[in-house]
């Protein structure tokens, strides 16, 4: 991987991007590709990259580059590109406060500790694991529990292995990669158990991964108790009833030394809320306009840190957009501010934006809250789409051209994702 | 070769022991089973060092408790542990209660300690706006104070040793003897001879007394679940809230512990297993349907870790502290709640003991109190920052993102005797934080194998038997059996 780190940081910068994962890359060239330069952009890891650089595994970049990437090879494409343009990187750099004057405190050993001005800032922190202890699981605290993304740098970035025999607690997508990778260098998988009666990640990666290597999936089902002083020795999993109590009596112990939680991920916050950002409780990230434009004046916001992604084609597309709003920012030429406020109604768990304005053209993201064969998305009652499948696990993406909302007068939107009649 | 002194056990009250010693011109070496002091009950508790309105008068547990509260100031001064004396509320919900709270405030009079403050409801809602609207007054304790555990533990034993005490650990005492020539430690790699042995072996205190056949008493373990709630609830209480207590239990509370994270617990459950450390799905159940009761902004969502520990309880339900039949064998045993609070008094009282017990006490004149405070960068101004990264770039690389540790610190946390991965958490917090280690845990154990030049495989979390990860070639060798 081509490695590119700044020497000697300015003291101010029109923009500063906090992460270089996906969205960090596609914001900065968005901005620089719109005019604004130089940006700085920082990351806490020796590489940019972000998450990518841990999935060795394909399937990366279908919809963005119409071809089958390994995380690093989708990095490495921005990275190139980035190369191109004025900004600079600056890695191994953590950034520790940004303030309301847009002042960001980054920590690095190269650096010191230096405070930059910036003109406008995007925050492209990711996401982060939830952790055993978000769910509580009983039991005893041995050695050999961590999260699935944990182990994937282990094996994937370290060359190491979490154990010889694992249990996967939760379907999300890191976990089912996990599954096969484990199971590629030998570990023993023995199922992967999930408290939902639908999986959490991809249908694609329940296939590829799971099915393809006879892994069970086990529904309805959760982990209630860690046993072993030491070292994990075993669990025990219980079915749970419609309201997710787990059913003791019907109880069974599963042997093994390893038990890797994969139970979501939430949007890292940390510098949001030390900025005093508005926080959707539904998404756990900052509230967005359609500009991805934050509730601070001249804070922008993109990928995994405002809503988790599935795929990151998507987190490159809306980064894309914030890079470009937060140059229009810094320039003085920023469209009119929204006028709709969009409410999540039926079946809907959020979406981001979480307004939108009538004389522009839209991406709208949202997930369902349960999975649902056919089904119709109405908004308001100006506009309908018949959707296939749609299931928690897929973020469901909706384009709004501008005449679509021409009739509408009112401030706010519902959006509803409704069973439908077979025809 | 003869020691003075031999210290069964490296808890609170053998580091206390241990610390207190070193005063004199003994020859003392500390024996501990665990890779670490201060992992066992001295980890795992409310951190809390009682204060007067809950003393019982008439044992050794409220003397030695009352006498322990008043030197924690000056201990955390010289050793610079995390230590606040933020005061504690016992919440009243009816006049039966407020009762009850005037009862206790007699019996701190009669008992010659201070009463507190009776509290309407007025002033409670002003001082703590979070409580529940159903309190209707409280008793105000203005010497009770939260420390952080097991740093009082790893900075009394780094002075210890300063001053000349030897520690062993990894090295569970396996028998004891007498003979003409005094007491025989036989552990599991050496025999060593004493002149004195003090049983400060926590949970196993009984075994060991009965190793040297002075078996007298015994200990019933009994759990406490506690439970650490996510940073976000900082600030939601500022003093310790205790409920009105039962006969059979203090109750469930609310800690604001000295590192600013809210704890919750604990629960009080005898157990048979001297190991059970688990926590329970009704554990959590009780804590949290409790503490609703009292701060109902705090619900279980916001867990972010759990532990349990066990309490030490003798037959007696008091401390176990004195000379025996044994000459030479001395207990510091049965020492549960408020065994933390009480440690410093205990140490005291047992130098007394060896004193009456025939050990010559010559000053030491070289003995230091204090110790080199380690850094702190979460807790540095951004200018101090600056200054300590200009001098050391170390300290300007993040290991842990939650806590925000850095590089410097931990590799000095080697340097004092860190070699574990929770060796570590406990020193500097890296990994304590929401995240839980998710993201730090391997870079801590890369730095751990780098500084102690250890394979990465041979990391543990806690000493033997708790390995972390395996190597690829390794994969073929039986299961359960550690890495080499
Ligand atoms: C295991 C896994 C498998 C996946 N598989 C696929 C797949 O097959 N196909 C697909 O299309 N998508 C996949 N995805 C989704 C996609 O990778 C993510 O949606 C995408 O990486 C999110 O991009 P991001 O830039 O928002 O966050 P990240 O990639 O997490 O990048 C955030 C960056 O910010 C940095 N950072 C955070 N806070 C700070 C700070 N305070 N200071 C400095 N730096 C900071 C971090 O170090 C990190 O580099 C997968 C994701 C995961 C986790
Ligand atoms: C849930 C809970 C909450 C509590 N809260 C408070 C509180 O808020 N305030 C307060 O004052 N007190 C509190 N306590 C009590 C307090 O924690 C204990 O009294 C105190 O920690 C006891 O310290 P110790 O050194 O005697 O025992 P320990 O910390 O158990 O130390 C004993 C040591 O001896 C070692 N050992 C055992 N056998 C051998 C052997 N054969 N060879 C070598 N080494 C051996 C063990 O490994 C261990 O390290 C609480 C206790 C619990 C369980």
């Amino acid at each position: 991987m081509i490695s590119a780190r700044v020497s000697q940081l300015r003291s101010a910068y029109p923009l500063v991007v906090v992460g270089a994962g996906p969205a960090g890359m596609a914001a900065a060239l968005g901005a620089t590709e719109a005019g604004s330069a130089p940006v700085l952009m920082i990351d806490r890891e020796p590489e940019p990259g972000g998450i990518l650089n841990q999935c060795i595994h394909t399937g990366f970049g279908l919809h963005h580059f119409k071809e089958e990437l390994t995380g690093p090879e989708y990095a490495q494409r921005y990275l190139e590109s980035l190369l191109e343009h004025d900004i600079d990187i600056s890695t191994d750099s953590d950034v520790v406060d940004v303030d309301r004057e847009r002042r960001v405190t980054l920590m690095s050993p190269d650096h010191g500790v230096r405070t930059i001005s910036a003109g406008a800032v995007l925050l492209c922190m990711g996401a982060r694991e939830r952790t055993r202890g978000a769910i509580r699981i009983p039991g005893t605290r041995p050695a050999g529990v961590m999260t699935a993304g944990t182990a994937q740098k282990l094996v994937n970035l370290l060359g190491y292995l979490p154990g010889r025999r694992a249990v996967i607690l939760g379907s999300g997508d890191i976990g089912l990669i996990m599954a096969r990778r484990l199971t590629l260098e030998g570990v023993e998988v023995c199922g992967v158990f999930e408290i939902m009666p639908h999986p959490n990640g991809l249908s694609r990666n329940i296939v590829q991964c799971l099915h393809d290597f006879d892994i069970p999936l086990h529904l309805s089902t959760t982990v209630v108790e860690i046993h072993g002083s030491d070292r994990v020795e075993r669990v025990t999993v219980a079915p749970v009833d419609e309201e997710t109590w787990p059913c003791l009596d019907k109880a069974w112990d599963i042997a093994c030394d390893t038990l890797l939680v994969s139970i979501g991920l939430i949007p890292e916050n940390e510098l949001s809320l030390t900025l005093g950002l508005r926080i959707d409780p539904l998404t756990q990230g900052p509230e967005v306009d359609s500009t991805m434009h934050t509730s601070r004046e001249g804070v922008f916001a993109a990928g995994n840190v405002v809503h988790i992604h599935d795929i990151v084609d998507y987190v490159s597309q809306e980064a894309l957009l914030a890079g470009r709003s937060a140059a229009a920012f810094v320039s003085r030429r920023m469209p009119p501010a929204d006028n709709i406020r969009l409410l999540p109604g039926d079946n809907v768990a959020y979406c981001v934006p979480q307004t939108i304005s009538t004389d522009r053209e839209h991406t709208i993201y949202l997930r369902v809250r349960h999975p649902l064969e056919e089904s119709l998305l109405r908004l308001g009652d100006v506009y309908e789409r018949k959707l296939r499948y749609v299931v928690p696990g897929e973020m469901v993406s909706l384009k709004l051209r501008p005449g679509v909302l021409d009739r509408f007068h009112g401030d706010a939107l519902r959006i509803d994702i409704l069973p439908r009649e077979e025809d | 070769m003869r020691y003075d002194v031999v210290i069964i056990g490296g808890g609170v009250t053998g580091c206390a022991i241990a610390r207190e010693l070193m005063r004199y011109r003994v020859r003392a070496v500390l024996i501990e089973k665990d890779c670490d002091v201060g992992c066992g009950t001295s980890k795992a508790n409310s951190g809390i060092i009682h204060g007067s309105t809950h003393f019982v008068p008439g044992t050794l547990k409220w003397r030695l408790g009352w006498a322990g509260n008043q030197q924690w100031g000056r201990l955390s001064e010289e050793l610079g542990f995390g230590f606040a004396r933020i005061g504690d509320l016992t919440v009243a919900f009816g006049e039966d209660e407020v009762d009850q709270l005037r009862e206790f405030q007699w019996r701190c009079e009669r008992s010659g300690v201070p009463r507190g403050e009776l509290w309407g409801p007025e002033r409670v809602r002003a001082e703590e706006p979070n409580l529940s609207g159903a309190v209707v007054g409280a008793l105000f304790c203005p010497t009770t104070g939260v420390v952080n555990p097991y740093e009082a533990c790893f900075s009394l034993i780094e002075s210890a040793r300063r001053n000349g005490l030897e520690l062993r650990v990894d090295n569970p005492v396996l028998g004891i003897r007498a003979d003409e020539n005094g007491l025989w430690v036989q552990t599991e790699h050496e025999l060593i001879n004493s002149r004195f042995v003090v049983n400060a072996a926590g949970l196993y205190a009984d075994r060991v007394a009965e190793m040297a056949g002075a078996a007298n008493f015994t200990i019933t373990p009994r759990k406490g679940e506690e439970y650490l709630l996510d940073k976000r609830l900082q600030g939601i209480v500022s003093r310790i809230i205790y409920p009105c207590p039962s006969s059979t239990s203090k109750g469930v509370l609310v800690i604001p512990t000295f590192d600013g994270t809210v704890m919750v617990g604990p629960t009080a459950e005898e157990v048979d297993d001297r190991e059970d450390l688990s926590t329970t799905a009704t554990g959590a159940e009780h804590v949290f349907s409790k503490v609703g009761r009292l701060v109902p902004g705090i619900s279980e969502r916001d867990c972010i870790a759990e532990f349990a520990g066990l309490r030490a309880v003798s037959d007696t339900e008091d401390f176990v502290i004195g000379a025996t039949t044994v000459p030479g064998f001395i207990n510091a045993a049965g020492i549960q709640s408020p065994g933390l609070t009480a440690a410093p008094a205990i140490a005291e009282f047992v130098i007394g003991v060896l004193e009456t017990e025939g050990l010559a006490l010559e000053p030491n004149e070289e003995f230091l109190p204090g110790i080199e405070k380690p850094v702190q960068v979460a807790a540095l101004t951004t200018r101090e920052r600056q200054d300590l990264a200009a001098t050391d770039p170390s300290f300007a690389q993040v290991v842990c993102r939650c806590e925000l540790v850095t590089r410097g610190e931990v590799l000095d946390s080697i340097q004092r005797g860190a070699r574990t991965l929770d060796g570590l958490k406990f020193r500097t917090r890296a990994g304590m934080g929401r995240c839980q280690g998710a993201f730090c845990s391997l870079r801590c154990m890369q730095l751990l194998s780098d500084s102690l030049g250890l394979p990465f495989a041979a990391i543990t979390k806690r000493g033997e038997g708790s390995w972390l990860v395996i190597d690829r070639e390794d994969l073929e060798r039986r299961s359960g059996e550690p890495a080499p």
